[in-house]
């Protein structure tokens, strides 16, 4: 490890010019990557200062539902919107290798040298999930590699929940646990920064900061206790796993499968979900051809095609292959949860599909028929 | 000693082993060994099913002729298989032509001295029925394998 | 913070190498064996699969059908079911295609010394064990008896077939071919593989089984193994899903817990008597 926490630095408290003054000197050698107001939702583009940052905005979500309104002063008081940092770091298309004249090269490792500014515990949280499954062999991606290398992590810990959080159940946040460089908490008008790794300490050295006080330090604590305290959702994770994978035929499978539209909008927003498709591009004016990868749903037909037809062809197995994956599987794959309850894949849902109402009930139905 | 090597030959047969002496010695009694040189039939489609044959060596050939189409195996039956299952039920006629693919060595039940048996002592037409019974869903079971054609092009 | 990732090998998994068909033959319609080279390839373990390219069509996962022991051909056998491996199948002598591999946890064929060898393969499914059966008689005398159980669709669809009679004339090895469907001119078995089994000479307790065809063929077959007494662990199957990287990453062929391209595509009855059993899974 390169990059372990350093424990002489002791807090210290950032004012938004502290801050501007941190996305430049990230932004030195890398490119600053963090949340902006767009379209009527917080994603995340490149930011160049506090200005940029949505800040007196947060959002209001429910099942199927996404909201921005004015509150506040926070520039993070907004929970978490569409978009992921995979879309960073795991782009939804990558190429792979370019093919012609009878010859094949390979498109060159990826360079982007990314700053993240604002992710949030259940964020970080996948990101260490997509760092199992890429990373952790036997087989790498190495443009995965190459950009997770190079990234600088600067996390919020979140002072207010959103409607569909659950992070808390899934052990992930409100507070960031430590794989970032740097974590922020909002204060007042100021920010709580702690650095976590020494490149962190470093660069929170170099910027204008004031020592925290104590009352500092019970300010964010606060913070963080009243966004746990807002929690909304819970995943009940105790024996889960077993029970989903041991009741592939419950009824429930059939109720949801019925609501479902297999959209793929929770895959595609989910900060875990990896899969991708191998594509293949030709161009019209020459032999040259070009494999891509682009990101693939489980909720598609072709994403189970063997010859002859789908290895899942309706609603139910698709619904049920992606949530037993998340909850169960993940656990027998990885040696952990694929889901980091951020909740995005129920608020993004057309149908409001909620993946915690869906794990409760086939906890209940089970444990009322006494099994 | 005939009958006892008899008896012996038919316990020594999967169909039968661990049936008991009595049994089997009732059973047997209805039994002979008989032999089939290659391309002989063993019996014809339409024929009355009057034998039961426990196959010992050789493999016979169970098929159906058509015009055109020569005659289409659908089966084949080796040491220690069963053929012909119509004795059990009425009309107590073949179906298909059975035919030696090679030299056959079997036993031959009547069929008529075993449908009295088994009516005369309904213990030994429960035992005799549990012992044809795994044949026979077995049977249906290949022949629905066979016709799901699971090694065709799919789609 | 950053992945500490900087002694990774930055080669991408997912480029080919550019193999040449060095051989071609049409086994029966509709499939062909390459024999192929390919630069820097260093041999495979039987059971293992390459991902095979055509370019400007796509890619697939295909058994290696050759001996282990000739390392320097690598050779594949396919049959024409789609746009890719249609495309492949017209490939001529010369030409070349795309090669990543080999991937796969291989049959363990080596563990089975020792012991009786009961190889069933059904269709298609002769081509994955043909690397066995090449290692078996190669090495026969570090097996007890060895059978193999085949069944195909109909005889002009029965694969390798001079080399099935080559193997019988060996007498050392027990082969037994049936087909679902006969046509007039064919003496030998009729009906489902299983159906050999009952003439087939293993010690069970001391039998390793390996089975390669379409899944309901290997459940069955599977069934009719531990009926006879295999033990489910000595019983292996190879599995087949949509695969599109073979290497553990792009998530389309999981079933259940497993990755079928690195957790198998060789896994145990015991792996995946639950798995099989679900309806889509």
């Amino acid at each position: 490890m390169t990059a372990t926490a350093t424990k002489d630095v002791t807090p210290v408290v950032l004012s938004h010019a502290g801050l501007d003054a941190l996305i430049a000197a990230l932004a030195v050698d890398r490119q600053v990557i963090g949340p902006v107001r767009r379209d009527g939702a917080v994603v995340y583009e490149p930011v160049s200062s506090v200005a940029d940052l949505p800040r007196g905005w947060v959002d209001d979500q429910a099942g199927g539902t996404y909201r921005m309104r004015r509150e506040g002063d926070r520039l993070f008081g907004y929970t978490v919107g569409p978009s992921s940092w995979k879309r960073f770091l795991h782009p939804p298309k990558q190429v792979l290798w370019r093919a012609g004249d009878g010859a094949i090269t390979p498109e060159p490792i990826a360079k982007e040298r990314f700053a993240f500014l604002g992710v949030r515990g259940c964020e970080l949280a996948a990101i260490a999930v997509q760092d199992k499954v890429f990373l952790d062999g036997p087989y790498r991606d190495p443009h995965y590699a190459a950009r997770r290398a190079a990234a600088f992590i600067v996390a919020v810990n979140c002072t207010r929940a959103g409607g569909t959080c659950f992070c808390v159940s899934m052990e992930t946040g409100p507070k960031a646990a430590p794989g970032y460089d740097i974590a922020l908490t909002e204060i007042g008008g100021e920010l709580l920064a702690e650095a976590g790794s020494d490149a962190g300490g470093m660069i929170l050295s170099a910027v204008p900061t004031r020592p925290a006080t104590q009352a500092d330090l019970d300010a964010a604590a606060a913070g963080i206790a009243g966004a746990e305290a807002q929690m909304g959702r819970a995943i009940n994770t105790e024996g889960l796993a077993d029970l989903l994978t041991d009741n592939p035929d419950h009824p429930r499978w059939d109720v949801v499968a019925d609501r479902c539209l297999n959209c793929a909008n929770c895959t595609m927003v989910c900060p875990t979900c990896f899969c991708t498709t191998v594509d293949e591009v030709s161009a019209l004016d020459s032999d040259a051809t070009t494999r891509e990868s682009r990101w693939a749903s489980c909720f598609t037909t072709e994403f189970s095609y063997v010859h002859g037809g789908a290895v899942r062809p309706g609603a139910k197995s698709r619904y049920r292959q992606w949530m037993t994956h998340k909850l169960g599987s993940w656990w027998d794959q990885f040696d952990m949860s694929g889901c980091t309850g951020c909740g995005r894949c129920v608020t993004w849902c057309p149908v409001g599909i909620d993946i915690t109402e869906e794990a409760a009930a086939i906890r209940s139905d089970l444990e009322a028929e006494g099994g | 000693m005939a009958i006892d090597g008899l008896e012996k030959i038919v316990a020594g047969h999967d169909l039968f082993a661990g049936l008991g002496d009595t049994f089997l010695s009732t059973v047997s009694g209805c039994a002979t060994n008989v032999r089939f040189a290659a391309d002989e039939y063993l019996f014809h489609e339409g024929d009355a099913a009057q034998q039961i044959y426990l196959i010992r060596e050789g493999h016979v050939s169970l098929e159906i002729a058509a015009p055109g189409q020569g005659r289409m195996a659908f089966q084949s039956a080796g040491p220690q298989s069963v053929v012909g299952l119509s004795w059990l039920v009425p009309p107590y006629r073949w179906t298909y032509d059975a035919r030696a693919r090679g030299d056959i060595r079997a036993i031959a039940l009547d069929a008529d001295c075993l449908r009295a048996k088994c009516e005369a002592d309904p213990a030994l037409g429960y035992a005799v029925m549990k012992r044809f019974m795994p044949t026979i869903v077995e049977r249906l079971h290949h022949t629905r394998l066979q016709m799901l054609d699971v090694y065709g092009t799919p789609g | 913070m950053a992945h500490p990732v900087e002694q990774m090998d930055m080669t991408d998994p997912m480029v080919p190498t550019l193999a040449r068909i060095l051989r071609k033959r049409v086994e029966i319609p509709g499939v062909v064996t390459f024999e192929l080279e390919a630069p820097g390839w260093q041999g495979f373990a039987p059971g293992q699969f390459n991902m095979l390219s055509l370019f400007g069509v796509g890619e697939i996962a295909i058994s290696v059908s050759g001996y282990d022991a000739e390392p320097d051909r690598i050779v594949h056998t396919i049959r024409d079911v789609g746009a890719t491996s249609h495309g492949l199948s017209l490939l001529e002598e010369g030409d070349t295609m795309g090669l990543r591999g080999p991937y796969g946890v291989p049959w363990p064929v080596a563990d089975a010394a020792g012991r009786d060898v009961v190889v069933v393969a059904g269709g298609l499914g002769l081509a994955p064990v043909r690397p066995i059966l090449y290692h078996l008689l190669a090495n026969r005398g570090d097996y007890g008896k060895v059978t193999l159980l085949y069944g195909a669709r109909r005889p002009e669809e029965i694969l390798f077939t001079e080399e099935l009679g080559q193997w019988r004339a060996q007498l050392d090895m027990d082969i037994e071919v049936t087909v679902d469907h006969a046509s007039p001119g064919w003496h030998g078995h009729v009906g489902v593989v299983t159906t050999l089994f009952r003439g087939a000479d293993f010690s069970p307790d001391t039998t390793t089984a390996f089975v390669c065809g379409p899944e309901i063929m290997m459940r069955f077959a599977a069934n009719a193994l531990t009926d006879a007494g295999v033990a489910a662990d000595d019983i292996y199957l190879s599995m087949e899903r949509n695969m599109q990287c073979g290497i553990g990453l792009c998530g389309h062929c999981q079933l259940g817990p497993y990755f079928v391209c690195k957790d198998g595509p060789v896994f145990t009855w015991g792996q995946m008597r639950r798995v099989m059993t679900v309806k889509e899974l």
